[in-house]
């Protein structure tokens, strides 16, 4: 997904770095990974240690950082939309239009990125970054150590004790989307997208599952 | 043997009641030594209630939680997750300056965030989930 901004930036002091947040561990993100064969970075995070750095929430989520490893956008979403949201239940696809809108929307996300490599627009001055900065909160730390004691858990197959932590961790930490579908028993496909996923969504009512970067 | 998970890391320690630990094993586990003045870290040092020590040794959970720090572990007390107080968290995220990490590659190669400084980056998550 980000090999084409890697390789429109490849003459500038540019990188991407792509983090998967995958409690089940590196096999998981293999295959994604060797597919795409991409020219930047691409780390192994099983403890999901960059999201709770950062206040992460969901996947994905991206912070914008200088050469003086300033932090010049907090985390928000990484190009991705919600019109997913409407996508056909029977068929699993999506009308035509909504993919349009989907692919307008991330291609006007990286052009951002791109102007700011370029020019420094988007950067943030310190005021408005720290403004836009998530508040972690004592739920939220504790969730955070809920969490990694139910991934280790389930590492070591104690996966009934493991479910009893990873319920209470996103009780803790209800708008954590990363903490609530990893802990999910996943569908063939690998997605952590079954009824439960859903009617988590579909609760959501108008707010969105992607809120959409202020530019 | 339990198990802690620590934000340095992860250690085996003695089996025992708790989360009691010598004072050794405490330093090795928390990164605090053991002092007159109490548990001590650079400058800083925080003096030990009774409720904190017990024959010599360190509960090591009601330390950290002391310290405002969030504690988790399994029903057996064989895994301890010593956790990071979001004061610390949101003070980290005000200075502005990305927090550091070190992770590996799909070859096991270690990459640390600061290691890319001198350069823009996007720092991005995504998942197979």
């Amino acid at each position: 997904m980000w090999q084409d901004l890697q390789d429109c930036l490849f003459d500038a002091p540019f990188t991407v770095i792509a983090v998967a947040e995958e409690g089940r561990g590196p096999e998981q993100a293999r295959p994604w990974i060797e597919q795409a064969r991409p020219g930047y970075p691409c780390l192994i995070d099983s403890d999901h240690r960059v999201s709770a750095l950062y206040g992460m929430v969901n996947v994905p989520q991206c912070v914008w950082i200088d050469e003086r490893g300033v932090i010049v956008r907090p985390p928000e979403t990484a190009g991705s939309t919600d019109h997913f949201r409407r996508m056909d239940m029977a068929t699993r696809t999506m009308a035509p239009e909504l993919v349009e809108a989907r692919l307008a929307a991330r291609a006007a996300y990286f052009q951002a990125v791109r102007d700011w490599v370029r020019t420094g627009k988007h950067a943030l001055p310190g005021d408005a970054a720290r403004a836009r900065l998530p508040v972690i909160t004592a739920a939220m730390a504790q969730a955070d150590a809920l969490f990694r004691l139910a991934l280790h858990l389930r590492r070591l197959g104690q996966d009934g004790e493991a479910a009893e932590h990873f319920a209470e961790a996103s009780r803790l930490h209800p708008d954590s989307w990363s903490m609530f579908r990893d802990s999910q028993v996943l569908e063939p496909s690998g997605f952590a997208g079954g009824a439960a996923f859903w009617e988590r969504v579909n609760a959501l009512g108008d707010k969105p599952y992607y809120p959409q970067p202020v530019l | 043997m339990p198990t802690v998970l620590s934000e340095t890391g992860t250690f085996a320690v003695p089996s025992g009641a708790g989360l009691l630990l010598s004072p050794a094993d405490a330093e090795r586990v928390t990164g605090w030594a053991l002092k007159p003045e109490g548990m001590c870290r650079d400058d800083l040092c925080v003096p030990l209630t009774g409720a904190m020590q017990q024959g010599g040794r360190i509960d090591v959970a009601a330390f950290w939680r002391h310290l405002g720090n969030p504690v988790a572990s399994d029903r057996g007390g064989e895994t301890w997750v010593l956790g990071t107080a979001p004061e610390a968290r949101n003070e980290a995220l005000a200075g502005l300056m990305a927090p550091d990490f070190e992770l590996p590659d799909l070859t096991g190669k270690l990459h640390r965030l600061s290691d890319y400084r001198g350069q823009k980056v996007f720092l991005t998550t995504w998942a197979s989930w």
